[in-house]
């Protein structure tokens, strides 16, 4: 049975597990029957030209992972970012694992999507932002009809987390296959900070589908630093849809760094819906073997004075593919954007692929949009300057790329994170870094 | 059904063309609406052509009946009834006029705008000279020189019957007749349109202009156009002319191919000024034309346009750099104001080593219209060392036009080196008030301003054509400032 058909038969099944009295069901039947008519994407849609999920649609997945398996934390701790002191919402199988988590309600809910949904205390919160800003396209739909749990953070206003806050998705594969749909909710009130690290990891290797739809809600002149760490097994696929909506004077940046995984592809979409807003959105790519990385990016300028910075640097070897597409879309109204894009590539090999669309859509007459685009390679006379002055070859290299990403890493603000990114990225040149970036 | 045979179809036309109140004269033939086989047979058969030319359309007819309309482009028009276009008509006859005096002014204010003899005025609008003009006479000495270097010119019709060997070789081998809608709708239906053959190591002595082709009158809706350039040889042709253009027409679809074997050059420069429809979008020219070039080794094909009218444009002048060491060049202002809509730009296709590609693309958006550079840069797996480099600048006037860009980059091999960049503008309030200061009206100060914006562009053209096509931009954009 094709995918399709088993998660729409399987809906009924699914209806016997979730209290079917809820507003919220009811958004989740809508969702399905939008997913029934869309289905999953094919590359005959201009967005999807470039990825092709067929090969993921194949495997056999089971569809409601149930066996919660114990993990001890030292199997997972290093996918942790533990030098420092976080609250951790972390996931199992796509259920909650109170053993690994370390929750708050404390001044502020960092705690389970499965609770908002169903407690009633929460329920203007859920009325008000669920599935508000997410786009009803396919996955995302697919994602609104089955999802239950997830992490849920609401910080009220002219609030300072303390701590960052990470959200870990681990799957066992204790089944052959399995596919997961988590769905965040963060809302951040107006004057509030808050940072927040996301990954997601599969334990073994069997196939794993991820489709997690995550929204944010950025009050006014709130601040959120997202960090996406993917650097997860072969077998492991990933789709990432972000909707992020921003009011008045709030600063968020998205970083991404993806060193692993099958298929990952990172739907990130930014509306600013205020004067004066700012969006950063980077990304750092380094990929071999056949893997694919798509980033889907979306800035959407709707009010005037708003800026948005988007910088993705890609380094491709092997047979890999990596795919950049950008869209820009400035908005009548939107007058005195500042919109900047930029997207940088170097091929190591002549096997790997990279494909780029940067596009801008302009209907105001008074920005300043600019993106650039270019695909490279190393500099060979860096790479001799170097090697005579006794750097090897592969560190050299190495160097280079560091060099090439580092407009990237130097706007991490955690310092354990930038460290963290540092040594996967030497890991995968196969270097031993000792310098400080 | 009993055999339907040419004959009954031409005795069937005929009766029709009376019932229906049609009169047949020398100058004027138009075939009933619609299109099947049958029409595609009988245009081959009007021009007298071969068996296989029937057949190349036939082909074309059936795989375009199976297509569907692309939708794709950021336009949004009605779309045109296919069956409800006459296929076939020859050159319409215009009224005679007797003097400049009875011509249109707006027109006349055009001319004298772009600063177009008096003599060509009157050939352009149509006017009735006793003398001999100036551009005729010029016609006639060209033809002798380019007759004399071995130098091929002439309509494809006519080239269909005297030179099949080089039309049969080299027709659709560049833009297959399966290549989009469009371009299979032209390959069954085209009327005419021009061949041209530069033979081995010949350089062209003069620009080429199917404007100044006296032979034929006026060019039809559906034109094909075939330029081969034999090794070593340099041709650069001109199509278009800056002077408006007012076609009853409403679809046209042109496909130009262009082929330039090892060493060659080929120089191609369009200025197209089509009606636009007027102020509130109403009529105006649906422009959506192929263009493709093939080089060989060491070819290089350039592409230079000035895009001002049509309420619609949909084109993409494109190489394929086929050749090891071939050079494709993409020069390009597109301006639209008022409703007008394009969606324009370039393929450059590496598939050779070493090969070289560059593109710049101006557009100017002002009113109410839309303006979209749709390009793409392949670089193949075998495509070593391959150069690109993009710029795209926009420009806009006003807040209710747009500007977009949607660049495709794929490579595919690690020693391509990609540049692309973008960026988007307006005249300055600064800019203007340094103008205005030193006694250079608004108006001036924006042609000033938008000559400098497409200098880049402007400069590649042919230097009587840069001229006019500079003025041309003025026109284009008069009364955009509010």
């Amino acid at each position: 049975m094709e995918l399709k058909d088993k998660l729409l038969s399987s809906y009924v099944a699914f209806e016997n597990r979730v209290d079917t009295n809820t507003d919220v069901h009811e958004i989740r039947s809508e969702a399905l029957e939008n997913f029934e008519e869309l289905g999953f994407p094919t590359r005959k849609l201009e967005a999807w030209k470039y990825t092709s999920l067929n090969s993921v649609l194949k495997q056999d997945y089971s569809l409601f992972p149930d066996r919660v398996e114990a993990i001890e934390l030292a199997d997972v701790k290093k996918y942790f970012i533990h030098e420092i002191d976080a609250y951790k919402v972390v996931f199992i199988n796509g259920k909650y694992s109170s053993f690994l988590s370390q929750t708050t309600h404390e001044h502020y809910d960092v705690c389970l999507m499965s609770s908002a949904l169903t407690n009633a205390k929460y329920k203007p919160v859920i009325d008000k932002y669920f599935n508000k800003v997410a786009k009803q396209d396919n996955l995302t739909s697919l994602n609104t009809a089955f999802a239950t749990e997830g992490a849920y953070i609401n910080i009220p206003k002219n609030t300072e987390v303390k701590k960052p806050i990470q959200i870990l998705n681990f799957t066992t594969g204790s089944e052959a296959a399995s596919m997961i749909q988590p769905r965040n909710l963060i809302i951040v009130g107006e004057n509030s900070q808050v940072q927040i690290i996301e990954r997601h990891q599969s334990l073994t290797s069997n196939a794993v589908l991820t489709n997690v739809v995550t929204e944010i809600f950025a009050d006014k002149a709130s601040n959120v630093d997202y960090y996406k760490i993917q650097n997860d097994e072969i077998t492991a696929s990933l789709v990432d849809n972000s909707y992020i909506e921003q009011q008045s004077n709030s600063v968020v940046s998205v970083h991404t760094f993806s060193f692993g995984g099958n298929i990952t592809r990172n739907n990130l979409n930014f509306y600013q819906k205020g004067e004066h807003i700012d969006s950063i959105l980077k990304g750092i790519t380094i990929i071999e073997g056949k893997q694919h990385v798509d980033h889907h990016t979306l800035v959407h300028h709707i009010e005037p004075n708003c800026e948005s910075h988007q910088d993705y640097k890609g380094i491709y070897d092997e047979r890999s593919t990596g795919v950049f597409n950008g869209k820009v879309i400035v908005e009548k109204e939107a007058q005195k954007t500042n919109a900047y894009q930029q997207n940088n590539n170097v091929l190591v090999s002549d096997k790997a692929t990279i494909n780029a669309k940067p596009q801008l859509e302009i209907f105001a007459d008074d920005v300043k949009c600019s993106h650039g685009c270019t695909i490279g390679q190393l500099d060979d006379d860096a790479l001799f300057y170097m090697q005579q002055r006794g750097i090897p070859q592969k560190e050299g290299r190495a160097l280079l790329m560091f060099a090439f990403a580092n407009t990237v890493l130097e706007s991490v603000k955690i310092p354990e994170v930038k460290q963290r990114i540092t040594k996967l990225i030497a890991k995968k040149l196969n270097v031993k870094v000792g310098f400080d970036l | 059904m009993s055999k339907y045979t040419e004959d009954d179809l031409r005795e069937e036309l005929k009766t029709k063309e009376y019932e229906y109140g049609f009169y047949t004269e020398i100058e004027s033939e138009t075939f009933a609406k619609g299109l099947n086989e049958d029409v595609v047979r009988a245009i081959s058969k009007k021009k007298n052509e071969p068996e296989w030319m029937t057949e190349w359309r036939l082909e074309a007819f059936r795989v375009w009946s199976q297509m569907e309309e692309p939708e794709w482009a950021n336009v949004t028009y009605k779309k045109p009834e296919f069956q409800e276009i006459a296929y076939y008509s020859a050159p319409k006859k215009k009224p005679k006029l007797n003097s400049l005096d009875e011509v249109d002014p707006d027109l006349l204010e055009t001319f004298k705008k772009l600063g177009i003899s008096i003599d060509e005025q009157k050939k352009l609008a149509n006017v009735a000279v006793d003398i001999v003009m100036d551009s005729v006479s010029v016609a006639t000495t060209f033809k002798k020189t380019l007759a004399e270097k071995g130098i091929i010119f002439m309509p494809i019709s006519e080239a269909i019957q005297e030179h099949p060997e080089l039309v049969r070789k080299y027709i659709g081998s560049v833009v297959p007749t399966s290549d989009n809608f469009y371009a299979a709708l032209n390959s069954a239906v085209f009327s005419d349109g021009s061949f041209c053959y530069i033979p081995k190591g010949v350089s062209c002595p003069m620009e080429l202009s199917t404007y100044f082709r006296i032979n034929e009158g006026g060019t039809g809706q559906f034109e094909r156009t075939l330029v081969v350039a034999d090794k070593g040889s340099y041709v650069s042709y001109l199509e278009g002319c800056t002077a408006p253009q007012r076609d009853e027409n409403q679809l046209h679809a042109a496909v130009v191919e262009l082929i330039a074997l090892d060493d060659a050059e080929i120089k191609y420069s369009t200025v197209q000024n089509w009606f636009p429809g007027d102020e509130s979008g109403k009529g105006g020219v649906y422009n959506f034309v192929t263009k493709r070039g093939l080089c060989e080794n060491n070819a290089k094909i350039s592409w230079t346009q000035v895009e001002t009218g049509s309420a619609i444009t949909w084109k993409y002048p494109s190489c394929v750099l086929k050749g090891n060491n071939s050079v494709g060049e993409f020069y390009s202002i597109a301006v639209t104001n008022n409703h007008q809509q394009a969606d324009t730009g370039t393929k450059m296709i590496h598939l050779g080593k070493n090969t070289k590609s560059t593109i710049i693309s101006k557009g100017i958006s002002a009113g109410k219209s839309q303006n979209s550079y749709r390009g793409l840069v392949q670089i193949n797996s075998r495509a070593e060392n391959a150069r690109n480099f993009s710029q795209c600048d926009s420009l806009l006037m006003g807040n209710e036009c747009g500007a977009h860009t949607f660049p495709y980059i794929e490579a595919k091999n690690k020693s391509a080196q990609i540049e692309h960049e973008a960026t988007t503008s307006k005249i300055g309030e600064d800019q203007l008030f340094y103008c205005n200061q030193r006694g250079i009206d608004t108006e001036k100060a924006i042609a000033l301003i938008v000559n400098g914006f497409s200098k880049e562009v402007l400069n590649k053209l042919p230097m009587e054509f840069a001229v006019e096509a500079q003025k041309l931009l003025e026109i284009s954009l008069e009364g955009s400032v509010g």
